[in-house]
């Protein structure tokens, strides 16, 4: 049988001079300390951890299927062993940060097993509604600061660093190379054979058991996986806010809604739509935050007509009419 | 551990869920659609009916006479307007506009009413209640609620089972393209759904605003005891919603016997109990398929 | 007298063209059979007549009026009624529910409950069943009774014999000679050659969305038929 004159390939032109550029940008990112101010710092800081959170859900809810509105959850818990292992066992901080994530992964196991047994939409309220129920158990446990919460003490912060200025330089790379961990991870994760499954299973779940796909496991792995990611956010999060309450921990509006309004506006399904969306939701941010309520409304409605009018949002809009891919997690054939 | 006051309590307090309930099992039912505004509205409603009392000096309880057609109205604007035009197959256009109109609804109501915890009055029953031979104490109003909620099932049953309308409901339910060929509208019939979905909302909301306190991000947790009365429940069967919010008070009641900050977690309890033992719900509707 | 026509029809599932200029005349009182293979696009044009698939209003003329792009539940009101391929009863329904939905638009006319039961009387025996309950054979009745309930001048009936076995088959298009009988003006598809030419007086034969052959059934060569039909 004569071979196709074809041939399979990952990248394209664009996703190869767009490799280029995001290496400058992280490169720019990574010296900010040096040539930016501490407001800089914190900003791009904030950008970042948003960004991984908005990758995480993109994975779950545009790939995975799984539109969780209980992520904040696992921002909570990450944020909560952190502060428990650094104040009560007195752990060094950068091993409670490394236990963070794995912690949050194991608690994820069984509130999975739970909340698959429901379905689409009823699974998202499902999540909320486990997510609520551990906000309220954490309340009630007097280890954990109850309804007061946690703070960070001054020894334990010292531990990262003496000084206030090297604190926040170190504290900005965990966070720089967190999300870059997070968005080499999810990537990796897409161009996997898991990555095809769940490309298979996010177009038809029938069709994809059928072919031998064990959907369960393949959905299971991918919340898991989102859950280790979130914990480590949620820890970095509170590492730089010092203080942790149980309404901040598991806030659905500071975690959720915004990160959700992230991925929609920008592109659900696509891993340059999150990029997109985080920007945008910046820019408006700044713009428009001191109208107060007014912003959140037009945040609202700005979701709504791109559900209604432009389901694949900007980077989606984009990516159909000049079938540009910048992150390549298709193969192509090429001749 | 008073058992028959946490029995008799959580009762009540279930007719009160069941009611919130309504509205969400219609719309699910009827057009697959998970409203999760859902609590948004039923504090909308309330909200509305805070207007009523305050610029047209009525009576808490008659205001829903105002209420009820303006929410029957928003419903069927609602559905036909933004939510028909989300449905057809894929869950996410559904699932993030209602999540985009909640946004919408509770930093609305903060824009116009601001933070302030609110409630509304019914002096002549708010405070009346009843001893039980037992020793068992209730109050007047939930048990009117209960009765309420007991009489808006009987109603909805009797509309989809013995009408032509609610044949048609249940037709469009099963398959709205083959309902089409009957001449049934589904864009008309999914915004009549709705609006009647409304209207039970509407009078869940000014029920509960007379009952407890209210204030703009009360949403959120009333979509969360709406939906976890729902499962536990059994989808598809209005009777067993009411069953679910009954048994979503009688947990709630003995959680706060426990202790006050109880109350609601030991809900969510009983909840993840019945997802992870009985994940169809208690009183599931059979259905020959 | 015409009742129905098509003229040029075309219609597209996105960007598949499923049928290229189809012209079909069916007049009052006729019974016209629509034969082809599989993907032939006759459950496509019926869908394009009952208003299921949109085009342009002077593509499909009922009655002289243009109604290419209304919509189904319009098309119904007027008088033009489909049994739907595989039955599609309401599961939800009893069987008199579904019967009894088919008559939502509420049109006047010589069907009602009781001479669909006369016409079926094994549905009048189980009412009250749920419509899922039915051997096949009695859903296909079903389903032609609930059209029928719609007082239609024009009854499509798609594929009434899929899946059902020869003996039910025969029991079917006898009421179907019934219906014709009344004066109901019938558009038949059907995959059963011998079936669909028995039980009409002119027929059509589609082609990969195109009307390959159109003529008398009676007296006509059935090979010239086969060699429509599969466009040898």
């Amino acid at each position: 049988m004569t071979p196709l004159p074809v041939q399979v390939e990952r990248s394209t032109r664009a996703s190869r001079i767009s490799a280029v550029v995001f290496g400058v940008v992280l490169v720019a990112l990574a010296t900010l300390p040096f040539w930016g101010g501490p407001g800089d710092m914190r900003l791009v800081a904030e950008m970042s951890y948003f960004l991984a959170l908005a990758q995480l859900w993109n994975l779950l809810a545009g790939y995975a299927g799984l539109v969780s509105v209980g992520q904040q959850a696992f921002v909570g818990l990450g944020a909560y062993t952190f502060f428990y292992l650094t104040g009560s066992w007195d752990m060094h901080p950068y091993w409670a940060l490394a236990i963070a994530g794995p912690a949050v992964a194991l608690i994820s196991v069984p509130v999975a097993l739970v909340v698959f047994r429901l379905r689409g939409a009823y699974f998202a309220v499902g999540t909320w509604v486990v997510s609520e129920a551990i906000m309220l158990g954490v309340t009630q446990v007097k280890a954990l600061g109850a309804g007061s919460g946690m703070s960070l003490t001054p020894a334990i912060v010292r531990q990262i660093a003496p000084d206030r200025a090297t604190r926040e330089m170190i504290i900005y790379w965990i966070t720089l190379a967190l999300v870059v961990l997070v968005f080499v991870g999810v990537y990796a994760l897409l161009r996997s054979r898991h990555g095809l499954a769940l490309t298979a299973i996010r177009d038809s779940e029938p069709a994809s058991a059928s072919l031998g796909v064990d959907t369960f496991r393949t959905k299971l792995v991918t919340y898991v996986v989102a859950a280790l990611f979130t914990g480590f956010v949620g820890a970095v999060i509170f590492l730089s806010k010092i203080r942790l309450s149980p309404e901040a921990g598991f806030s659905i509006n500071d975690w959720t809604v915004v990160v959700i309004f992230m991925v929609v506006i920008g592109g659900i399904g696509t891993l340059e739509g999150p990029i997109i969306g985080m920007l945008v939701y910046f820019a408006l941010r700044e713009l428009l935050y001191q109208w107060g309520t007014w912003y959140l409304i037009l945040l609202g409605l700005v979701a709504v007509i791109v559900m209604l009018r432009f389901q694949d949002g900007i980077w989606g809009g984009i990516a159909k009419r000049f079938d540009l891919h910048l992150f390549s997690v298709r193969r192509h054939l090429m001749r | 551990m008073n058992w028959p006051s946490i029995l008799v309590q959580g009762t009540l307090l279930g007719g009160l869920y069941a009611l919130f309930a309504v509205g969400l099992s219609l719309s699910f039912g009827i057009m697959r659609l998970v409203n999760i505004a859902h609590g948004d509205f039923i504090v909308l409603s309330a909200f509305a009916g805070l207007v009523a009392v305050n610029a047209l000096g009525m009576e808490a309880i008659t205001s829903l006479v105002i209420v009820v057609p303006v929410m029957f109205a928003l419903g069927y604007a609602l559905q036909r307007g933004v939510l028909n035009f989300t449905l057809g197959g894929n869950l996410l256009p559904p699932l993030l506009v209602t999540f985009g109109i909640s946004v919408i609804i509770q930093n609305g109501l903060l824009q116009g009413f601001g933070a302030d915890i609110q409630r509304l009055h019914w002096d002549a029953i708010e405070t009346e209640s009843h001893t039980l031979p037992g020793g068992v104490t209730f109050g007047v109003f939930p048990l009117i609620v209960f009765l309420v909620a007991v009489a808006s099932i009987f109603a909805l049953q009797l509309l989809f089972y013995r009408t032509g309308l609610g044949r048609a409901f249940r037709a469009a339910s099963d398959d709205p393209d083959t309902a089409e060929l009957m001449g049934i509208d589904k864009r008309h019939l999914f915004a009549l759904a709705m609006a009647i979905a409304m209207v039970f909302t509407a009078l869940a909301g000014i029920l509960f605003a007379i009952r407890t306190t209210f204030e703009p991000a009360s949403g959120p947790i009333r979509l969360i005891f709406a939906f976890e009365a729902v499962i536990i429940g059994g989808l598809g069967s209005l009777w067993g919603t009411l069953f679910g919010g009954i048994l979503l008070g009688i947990a709630q009641q003995f959680g706060q016997a426990l202790s006050p900050t109880w109350q609601i977690l030991a809900g969510h309890i009983a909840f993840l109990l019945v997802l992870v033992l009985k994940p169809s719900g208690l009183f599931p509707r059979q259905r020959d398929e | 007298m015409t009742l129905l026509r098509t003229r040029g029809l075309r219609a597209f599932y996105g960007d598949f063209q499923a049928l290229f200029d189809i012209d079909v005349t069916v007049d009052e009182g006729e019974t016209v059979a629509i034969i082809g293979a599989n993907g032939a696009g006759k459950t496509t044009f019926l869908r394009a007549v009952v208003g299921v698939l949109h085009g342009r209003p002077e593509m499909v003329e009922f009655d002289g009026k243009p109604i290419g792009n209304l919509t189904a539940h319009e098309i119904v009101r007027m008088g033009i009624a489909m049994v739907p391929e595989g039955r599609r009863l309401f599961p939800s329904l009893t069987v008199e529910e579904n019967l009894c939905i088919g008559a939502y638009c509420d049109r006047p006319g010589p069907w009602s409950l009781e001479r669909v039961y006369e016409l079926f009387p094994v549905l009048k025996e189980r009412a009250q069943m749920p419509a899922t309950s039915l051997s096949g054979g009695q859903q296909q009745m079903a389903a032609v009774g609930r059209a029928l309930m719609s007082n239609p001048r024009l009854l499509l009936c798609d594929e009434l014999s899929l899946g059902l076995a020869p003996v039910v088959i025969r029991d079917i298009y006898a009421r179907l000679a019934t219906i014709a009988h009344e004066g109901t003006t019938l558009v038949i598809v059907e995959q059963d050659i011998n079936r669909a030419l028995d039980a009409s007086a002119r027929f059509y034969c589609f082609q990969e969305g195109r009307v390959a052959l159109t003529a008398a059934t009676n007296g006509f060569d059935r090979h010239a038929i086969t060699a429509a039909y599969f466009g040898t």
